[in-house]
């Protein structure tokens, strides 16, 4: 599915300083019949989020209207366990554009890039600056420049940068997706299974 | 010729690069795809929005697993959205020429059990399923990985995925297994080892002869637990033990593909002096029949020892604290004597004979402890079918134990095999993680041996106790 082009975001951010946070916590898996792409943002952190009567947990960062934004801040080891995309789909559904963490799962990272959701890996110093500003202010507004990869605090001007590689970058900022290359290159995939046993 | 000494890793992902993109992923082909009900769905929308077909519809298997009751398979699913989602799986495979092993076929049961047992997996391949424990099939000395959707999409239109080359790390265990020490509890000490993420970023070889020594169902649950130390993915080289395996198999190649196949299997091992970015060794003689005590599955000991303290470990303090507040327990207690209320026996990492064989061992001439719920659940019907052959099923049935039909199950807790909030449950499948088996639930994950024993005594047991 394509989505849409990630330039510069500037936004305020949620903080959840909590360490593998895995992919069974992002959405539970009773979330994941359905066969369409959509809702998937209202069970997000469906068990941290809500009771089991359904009424939401005062405790959980989504329910504390001090915190909002498009960009999800999360403790290290960020997004382990099922390959569900379903956990990226939520997150994106949510209305989140960026996850910033210091250590991402490698499915995860893979499929947040997929949906249009920029994963944003920081050092553990830059990480506990970020949920420390947020926890003094929680209108810190983040910048995410994706061309010049960098994250900014913009009160302080504390800055970091971030690796992606060339060709997944392109892609953001250009709103291309992978499907869209392999279809470009069906004759030399062709020509490939052709000479290819197994 | 190029003589410089290669790894196993490297000779079949290299053998399955169609283009390298420069600062990008390798264009990566693939040779098995299998799919199942909750991760393929949206990618066959994905085709139609796009309007364009699969590539090779031979190369991709359907079984339905995930959201598949585990009683009463031959009714109606009374969900409708599980039943939509089988549905589903059955009329996109129809339409795109896929085979479909849905419920109710005798080939059925867990992607993971059901394409090694038919022959589809074999030494060599690539292999990908929107599941994370693909990495299963790294059993037979194949790549095998979990993907999402986006993913599925792109192996259905293209049969490739955009995917960066991993690093390579290989895990050594030589020695001998004491009593009653399982694949299951090697991969588990080795998980604790290493912690939840100690392999991101790497793909896996298992050597030693610990591995060598083992069935292909024990190097089955090895590999299947790769991604719980966040591996991709665990490979093991092919041998005479792979090749016995394989042969006969119904997909398997036969004849004059037999041998040449046979001939290319055995060139797939790391050549002597082939550098790993990574290297662990570890004894077997060190390792106890383990289990897990928190909620991810780094966070297991050996079954004799206490739960650690949060000052013995590295930072993390809050959430290990978190962990063992959801769990029900405290630092420095023992696990032997806790209270068990149910016992899972099943998935795609402990769901074949040998698992159940072992089950058997331990409960036969005993009963099942009166407070205690058990789930039996093989990973397939021709597991099924052994377990009745076999006799296992009189001795479960001696004991007090129901078989249940195939699937995920309790692995997952899609269907209705939930365990309640706030109950202990010893599994012998993956993930621990709160609610991972119902909301509320709280997992002890374990070998078969372990949850045998548990079922009987109805706490926490040492196996060896049991075992003659």
């Amino acid at each position: 599915m394509a989505y849409d082009k990630f330039t510069v975001l500037t936004s305020t951010a949620v903080p959840l300083p909590i360490e593998n946070v895995d992919t069974d916590q992002i959405i539970p898996a009773r979330f994941l019949k359905a066969t369409e792409r959509k809702g998937f943002g209202d069970n997000l952190f469906r068990d941290w989020r809500y009771n089991n009567d359904e009424s939401p947990r005062q405790d959980f960062v989504l329910n504390n209207p001090l915190y909002g934004g498009k960009i999800l801040v999360g403790g290290k080891n960020f997004g382990s366990g099922s390959s569900r995309e379903h956990a990226a789909w939520a997150i994106y559904d949510y209305g989140f554009r960026c996850v910033v963490s210091s250590f991402f799962a490698d499915i995860f990272k893979g499929n947040a890039i997929n949906v249009g959701i920029l994963p944003v890996q920081v050092s553990e110093a830059f990480l506990d600056q970020i949920f420390k500003a947020i926890e003094a202010d929680p209108k810190t507004v983040i910048t995410v420049d994706l061309a010049a990869q960098t994250i900014t605090l913009d009160a302080t001007g504390a800055q970091e940068s971030f690796a992606i590689n060339g060709y997944k970058k392109h892609n953001m900022i250009n709103g291309f997706d992978d499907i869209d290359y392999l279809q470009a290159m069906k004759a030399e995939i062709k020509a490939f299974a052709s000479t290819h046993s197994i | 010729m190029n003589n410089k000494p290669s790894t196993l890793f490297d000779k079949v992902w290299d053998a399955h690069v169609v283009r390298k993109i420069e600062d990008g992923p390798d264009v990566f082909f693939i040779d098995r795809h299998f799919i199942h009900e909750v991760t393929s769905p949206v990618a066959f929308l994905g085709l139609e929005s796009r309007g364009i077909d699969v590539m090779f519809p031979d190369c991709t298997f359907a079984t339905a697993d995930h959201n598949t009751p585990t009683i009463n398979q031959h009714l109606p699913v009374t969900d409708p959205l599980s039943a939509n989602q089988l549905q589903a799986l059955e009329r996109n495979s129809a339409k795109y020429g896929i085979s479909h092993w849905g419920l109710g076929n005798p080939k059925n049961g867990i992607v993971h059990v059901v394409g090694p047992e038919n022959g589809i997996t074999l030494p060599g391949m690539t292999i990908v399923c929107g599941d994370s424990h693909t990495s299963t099939h790294g059993a037979f000395g194949a790549i095998a990985f979990g993907i999402g959707t986006s993913e599925v999409e792109m192996v259905l239109s293209s049969q490739c995925i955009m995917q960066p080359k991993p690093k390579k790390m290989r895990i050594n265990v030589n020695g001998k297994l004491g009593k009653a020490v399982t694949a299951k509890d090697v991969t588990l000490y080795i998980i604790a080892k290493l912690t939840t993420a100690g392999a991101t970023g790497y793909f896996v070889e298992y050597a030693g002869d610990v591995f060598e020594n083992m069935s292909m169902e024990g190097r089955m649950t090895v590999c299947n637990m790769s991604i719980e130390m966040g591996a991709r993915g665990g490979m093991i080289a092919p041998d005479e033990t792979t090749f016995n395996y394989i042969n006969g198999r119904e997909k398997a190649p036969k004849g004059a593909a037999w041998d040449k196949a046979l001939a290319y299997w055995k060139t797939l091992q790391t050549d002597a002096g082939a550098s790993f970015d990574k290297e662990y060794h570890f004894d077997a003689a060190d390792i106890e029949p383990m289990i897990t005590y928190g909620t991810n599955p780094g966070m297991g000991m050996g079954i004799s020892k206490h739960i650690p303290k949060a000052t013995d470990l590295e930072g993390g303090v809050a959430t290990y604290e978190k962990s063992l507040k959801y769990m029900g327990f405290e630092e420095d207690q023992l696990m032997l004597g806790k209270k068990v209320d149910y016992v899972f026996i099943g998935s795609c990492t402990n769901g074949r004979i040998e698992d159940f064989r072992a089950f058997a061992s331990i409960i036969k001439g005993r009963k099942k402890a009166d407070h205690i719920t058990a789930w039996i659940v093989p990973g397939s019907h021709i597991v099924e079918a052994q377990i009745k052959e076999e006799g296992i099923l009189d001795i479960l049935t001696d004991a007090g134990f129901q078989l249940r039909q195939p699937g995920c199950s309790a692995c997952l807790a899609m269907n209705d095999d939930k365990i309640p909030a706030g109950k202990y449950a010893v599994s012998t499948s993956n993930r621990n993680f709160e609610g991972r088996q119902g909301p509320g639930s709280r997992t002890l994950l374990a070998s078969p041996y372990v949850a045998a024993a548990a079922a009987i005594t109805g706490v926490v047991t040492d196996p060896r106790d049991l075992l003659a």
